[in-house]
């Protein structure tokens, strides 16, 4: 036995083991980092039953179970616990409480020592709210100008169309307030830019004045008109309320204006949950986040992500394709072309924070500085391109994944035979023909594929946006319905960007975690996605060639 | 005619010398873009070096303008003062005006009468320059404190600055002797609160402070006065100064022996220690303050500064020490009785002076960095009074034959040298030199601390953590991955893994933050328990299986071991995980990070090392992997078949003959991975605590150079002095990994060259 050990490890046999056990262990971990968001981000949306604990010293709690924890006895005596009994481990609760505004946090731990006894009453109402958190507590009645109008058995479904309707009307007064409201203050800025411009230029002459005057006079007539509208509708979203109780007896009244959603956790069905959750999950993608960030939905980063990431493919593409072209069809291969690889592939390992360092300082100070002082003097001091916006942050990714593409092309380049370009040289084509005609349309899935696994890193790339133009919460998207529609000065929310500020910015982290999840996987999702979209073009453009080679 | 009739007139041909000059375009285009991607690396480099230069730039000293003063005023002027935009000058004078003037050509605005008529002015002193405070003292143990308060208004969109003279204390004199007795030396400083008056009588230094009392029914403010004194018993007292907290009160005379005396609210002076500033024989010829109040420049007859602050010692008692010393002939002739300093005057806000020897000559000097940053022949004769423009930027000063100088002074940054970038620097109120980065404070007048050491050391140390988890992980993986596994599998697991190296690292810095670095403070045993258990665990499985029956082994296709061992990895996972509390129970008291604290004195920070090297190791394992499996995957099949053949195990192969082969690749790809751990932003920002502590602990945070750069980036001023150094950071990073990666790259290349000979 002894020697048979021996005689196994003088083999190697072991430290081959050692290094599959190696690859094993980083397949455990791609795969476990992939699960484990994968369930907390899904998991996010489900809703949870709202359970009414009874504790030991018969004080009553309602919240759902966010989370839950094995700890020793040791460390909660060193807490200072009092823990009696010879329990080693204990199980502990975070007990998500809402009802931030009556008392003070949202949040609470809870040992399985002090629960007496909890269950789920069907009545329990959860309420997603515009500020504050959720509620949970009962329904007691709807009111109407502070009059019940609905009370007992009946409130619930009166509550639902009430709802409906509210819902209804802040739709039509977001909708005036963003984009009719929106549109006339972008108007009156451009007169006023219009104005100053005159001024800076001595051709403010009276009749000019008057013109503008006349303008700006219309648009506040026309400003006048959708507030009277706005104070309407106010007063008609104001004067409904419903009435709850929480669980230990407080009663609050909450305005229909503030609510976004009630439902009843405990007594929805299997298929109402499948519903909520689709419910949720579209409210997610598609909505404004509420609650600085914590709440809501994450809309305007996704759409701040896509708009980066395609300015930057229409700046990348040019440039990364006809350097490739260079670097493989044209130049001679010697020193120069030695150095450009080195050169490029430099590019691709300098940290991503320096090209952040160096958009922030060249782009925008320089370059925008100076636009700034020639083409809008009028708006100055406040900065137009002068400031990190859109348009440098796509440039910064731009330069940032131009080495991705340069290589993508240029392996695409060196998989088309000889024989292809030489045929075509041989029929009279010119070297740019035969290149336009033939080279490019045969490269194309290679750039292609580089174009997506640039789009796939700047998706994921953080650390420069910072620098250049992603901030937490912007006022107003990149494209609106008010000239000139696609607005590249303007700042932009960013997916990766909005994991880091949500998650380590937040006033409230325990309670936008879930939302951070939730965020991962979709990053993850569409970073694994192109990827693997990559890697499929790039094989099956290797198998095509391979059949042009024999 | 027969061109039209041929049958290649049905295409529409282009004509030749068209299609030639587009392909010469195209040649140029093309040209010009290949070029443009050197000209884009060499662009980011240039652009850095151009922000970063600056910093190294020597100051600069040139003339504006001379005049000769009006020839009654020459031996009477007191002080000197300048205006922010220099558009004003002032000075004091000895018969108790101030007489305003334009710097540029010394014509005369206007003179405020400060002193009542009649009376004898005996002393003057200027406080903290910032305030501009300054106070006359009287023959008759009076004073008059006043200020000067410049306003600025935009009259049609042009400035136009007032000056005026304020009285905090109101326009008649106060008492600061109550006996009567001439003041004969003065300091003075104030605040909104209160102002304190110290001054030398016969044989005692008097102190009278001024309490502003608000009164609530909107009146005008009452001042309530406290008088203190100190028995000089024979003591000279040739310089005093007073600091701008009114606390502390500095009295030397001039052979260096300096009282530090204390005063308390109600202005009596206790003696807080006595100190000897000069050693060799020298006299004190001046005495100053630095910015802040807190150093004190000593000049002596030898033409040296030497610059001493109050540094705690064992007893909690501070005690004036000396920290640096200056020369003003830069140390060429070391010691000599010829040069003694004449003036020191100090800058607004930064941590510079100016001192002036004998014969019309200024150098100007920055204390944090110990740098003679400039020096010049400013009048023919000894400087007598100088004053330096709140921003730093002009020098008026006024020699011996009354003429004034007025200079313009170019350094805008002064903080920076080598020493103060990498070296240990003895910063105001620290117990040593030491190692700081701390670029900002609320307060005004802060020393900034601009070590670059604690941001590479947490750089390099990320990284080395980083490193010691991805390297073994990495390669070991990627040998078995490239010589081992099946293909099939190897289709799989390539690209899987690949994959993540796309992943982006903000989500492994925020799982790492948030889910791992509360994970592994709550089982700090389990996690070391599972790098412990899983070779020997993995051996365990291998000789079992080795021992099993053939026909049960020879199921398994030859290659897939990695997957067989999945389930194993996972569960000694699961053992070592459940297990971690079971051993702290056992072995720690059921606190790990409780007891390394209590017991070993380790501190232990959630965010710690262990956390970064885990998830930048994670980051860094697919380009590692990837770069290396491609090397070892590469070597030529026949130098394995042929040492296979000469009957060497795979193992002794692989060792001998593969890995030797692949060396380089893989140490290329070794160079790479530490390029992307040295750069990484993301993952740092969010899983280190960012401190910038030098200490290699395991359990503790650290800042890196680029985290650095993230958090203070956005608010870091166009510019300035701290604007630069994280630009000189971004250089120095990438510096680090372009040498990282031209080495590795170069490396690649002529291991490609060589397997295609081989």
């Amino acid at each position: 036995m002894k020697t048979d050990v021996k005689h196994w490890f003088a083999s190697g046999t072991p430290w081959i083991w050692l290094n599959a056990a190696a690859v094993a262990a980083s397949i455990v971990m791609v795969v476990g980092l992939l699960l484990l968001i994968a369930v907390r981000g899904m998991g996010h949306f489900w809703p949870k039953d709202v359970l009414e604990f009874t504790l030991a010293d018969d004080q009553r709690l309602l919240g759902e179970i966010h989370d839950q924890e094995q700890v020793t006895a040791e460390r909660l005596r060193a807490a200072g616990f009092s823990i009696e009994g010879e329990r080693e481990w204990l199980t502990r609760y975070l007990v998500k409480t809402g009802n931030r505004d009556l008392t003070g946090m949202d949040f609470r731990w809870l040992l399985e020592t002090e629960i007496r006894d909890r269950r789920a009453p069907p009545e329990v109402i959860a309420m997603e709210r515009r500020e504050w958190g959720n509620f949970y507590g009962y329904l007691e009645a709807l009111q109407r100008d502070g009059q019940v109008v609905a009370a007992g058995a009946g409130a619930w479904t009166a509550l639902q169309e009430r709802l409906a309707e509210a819902l209804a009307l802040y739709e039509r007064i977001r909708d005036i307030e963003k984009d009719e409201i929106g549109a006339i203050n972008a108007e009156v800025e451009r007169l006023r830019l219009k104005a100053r411009r005159h001024q800076l230029e001595g051709t403010y002459t009276p009749e000019r004045q008057r013109e503008l005057q006349a303008r700006r006079a219309e648009l506040e007539a026309r400003y006048g008109v959708l507030e009277r509208q706005l104070q309407g509708l106010y007063r008609e979203l104001n004067r409904d309320a419903v009435v709850v109780r929480t669980v230990d007896g407080r009663t609050a009244t909450i305005p229909l204006a503030k609510v976004v959603r009630v439902y009843r956790p405990n007594a929805m069905t299997a298929s109402d949950k499948l519903r909520f959750y689709f419910a949720k999950l579209w409210e997610f993608v598609s909505e404004e986040p509420r609650e600085a960030n914590t709440e809501g939905g994450i809309f305007p980063a996704i759409f701040g992500t896509v708009m980066m990431v395609i300015l930057m493919s229409v700046f990348v593409t040019p440039f990364g394709v006809v350097a490739a072209v260079y670097l493989h069809e044209y130049a001679r291969q010697g020193t120069l072309t030695r150095l450009i690889r080195i050169a490029v592939n430099n590019l691709a390992g300098v940290p991503s924070i320096v090209y952040g360092m160096f958009g922030l300082g060249f782009f925008v100070y320089f370059l925008g500085g100076n636009i700034d002082r020639l083409f809008f003097p009028e708006a100055l001091p406040s900065p137009t391109l002068g400031t990190p916006g859109l348009l440098w942050a796509s440039l910064t990714l731009a330069l940032l994944t131009l080495p991705v593409v340069i290589v993508a092309t240029e392996e695409g380049l060196s998989r088309i035979p000889r024989a292809v370009r030489e045929g075509s040289l041989a029929l009279g084509a010119t070297q740019a023909e035969t290149l336009w005609r033939t080279v490019l349309p045969m490269a194309s899935p290679a750039i292609m594929t580089g174009l997506i696994l640039a789009i796939a890193r700047a998706a994921g790339e953080v650390a420069p946006l910072m620098l250049v133009g992603v901030v937490k919460l912007a006022p107003s998207l990149p494209v609106d319905g008010n000239f000139p529609y696609l607005h590249l000065e303007r700042k932009f929310m960013h997916l990766g960007f909005h994991i880091y500020d949500v998650g380590f910015q937040s006033p409230n982290v325990e309670a936008a975690r879930p939302l951070v999840y939730a965020t991962a996987l979709l990053l993850v999702l569409v970073i694994v996605v192109l990827n693997l979209t990559a890697i499929y073009i790039r094989n099956r453009l290797r198998e095509k060639y391979r059949a042009l080679e024999h | 005619m027969l061109r039209e009739e041929s049958p290649s007139s049905g295409f529409r041909t282009t004509p030749l010398g068209w299609r030639l000059a587009k392909d010469r375009l195209a040649r140029l285009g093309v040209g010009l873009g290949g070029l443009g991607v050197i000209l884009a690396i060499v662009l980011i480099f240039v652009y850095l070096l151009s922000v970063v230069l600056p910093l190294f730039q020597p100051a600069r000293m040139a003339p504006l303008s001379s005049y000769a003063l009006p020839a009654g005023e020459v031996g009477s002027v007191l002080g000197l003062a300048l205006e922010e935009q220099l558009e004003i000058g002032l000075r004091y004078r000895g018969d108790g005006t101030v007489a305003f003037f334009r710097p540029a050509d010394g014509s005369v605005i206007g003179v405020e009468q400060v002193v009542p008529m009649g009376m004898d002015v005996s002393a003057f002193a200027a406080g903290e320059p910032g305030s501009g405070i300054a106070a006359f003292g009287l023959a008759d143990g009076r004073a008059v404190v006043f200020q000067v308060v410049f306003e600025t208004r935009y009259p049609d969109g042009k400035r136009v600055i007032t000056p005026r003279l304020e009285y905090p204390l109101g326009a008649a004199p106060v008492v600061v002797d109550p006996a009567g007795r001439p003041l004969r030396r003065l300091a003075v400083q104030g605040d909104e609160e209160s102002t304190t008056v110290a001054g030398v009588v016969d044989d005692a230094l008097v102190v009278g402070r001024f309490v502003l009392e608000e009164s609530f029914l909107g009146e005008e403010p009452s001042v309530e006065a406290y008088h203190g004194n100190f028995p000089l018993q024979g003591r000279a007292v040739d310089h005093l100064l007073l600091d701008k907290e009114q606390r502390w009160l500095y009295a030397a005379d001039g052979t260096g022996r300096l009282l530090v005396l204390e005063l308390d609210e109600e202005a009596q002076v206790g003696l807080h220690e006595e100190r000897t500033l000069l050693s060799d024989g020298a006299t004190l010829t001046a005495l100053g303050f630095l910015a802040g109040d807190i150093s004190l420049l000593a000049g002596d007859s030898r033409g040296r500064i030497h610059q001493w602050f109050p540094v705690r010692d064992a007893q909690n008692r501070t005690r004036l020490t000396r920290v640096r010393t200056f020369a003003l002939d830069g140390g060429r002739n070391r010691g000599a009785e010829s040069d003694p300093v004449r003036l020191l005057v100090p800058e607004y806000h930064r941590r510079g002076f100016i001192a002036a020897g004998e014969g019309g000559r200024a150098v100007l000097f920055y204390a944090t960095s110990q740098r003679t940053l400039a020096s010049a022949q400013v009048g023919e004769h000894t400087l007598v009074q100088a004053a330096l423009a709140p921003r730093a930027n002009a020098l008026l000063a006024l020699d011996a034959g009354g003429r004034l100088h007025f200079w313009e002074i170019e350094n805008e940054h002064p903080e920076i040298s080598w020493s103060a970038l990498w070296g240990k620097v003895w910063y105001e109120s620290y117990l040593g030199p030491d190692y700081v980065w701390q670029s900002t404070s609320a307060s005004n007048d802060f020393e900034p601390k601009f070590s670059l050491m604690p941001l590479t050391f947490g750089t390099l140390k990320a990284a080395f953590y980083a490193m010691l988890f991805a390297i073994p992980l990495g390669i070991m993986g990627a040998i078995y991955t490239a010589y081992f596994m099946a293909p099939r599998m190897r289709a799989l697991v390539k690209p899987g893994i690949e994959i993540m190296e796309a992943l982006p690292t903000v989500i492994l810095g925020f799982l790492a933050g948030l889910w791992l670095a509360p994970l592994l403070e709550a089982n700090l045993a389990g996690i070391f328990a599972l790098l412990l258990l899983l070779p020997p665990g993995v051996l365990v499985f291998a000789w079992l299986w080795q021992r099993l029956p053939a026909h049960l082994r020879q199921r398994l296709p030859e290659g897939w071991d990695a997957a067989l061992l999945v389930p194993v990895v996972l569960a000694v996972g699961a053992l070592a995980w459940s297990g971690g509390p079971w051993l702290e129970r056992l072995f720690f008291g059921g606190d790990l990070p409780g007891w390394l604290s209590h017991e070993l004195g380790i501190d232990f920070d959630q965010r710690n090392a262990l956390v970064v090297g885990i998830a930048m190791g994670f980051a860094v394992i697919p380009t590692i992997f990837s770069l290396a499996e491609d090397a070892i995957f590469s070597v030529p099949r026949h130098l394995r078949n042929g040492s296979l053949a000469l009957g060497a195990t795979q193992w002794q192969t692989l060792v001998r003959v593969v890995l030797l082969t692949a060396s380089p690749g893989i140490f290329a790809a070794v160079m790479i991975g530490l390029g992307r751990a040295v750069g990484e932003t993301m993952i740092v920002l969010m899983a280190t605590g960012n401190t910038p502590v030098m200490d290699f602990s395991i359990f503790q945070g650290m800042r890196t150079l680029s985290a650095n750069i993230a958090v203070e980036m956005p608010e870091s001023e166009v510019g300035s002095t701290h604007y630069r150094i994280l630009f000189l950071a971004a250089l120095v990073l990438f510096l680090f990994t372009f040498l990282l990666n031209t080495l590795g790259e170069m490396v690649r290349q002529r291991l490609r060259r060589r397997y295609s000979n081989l």
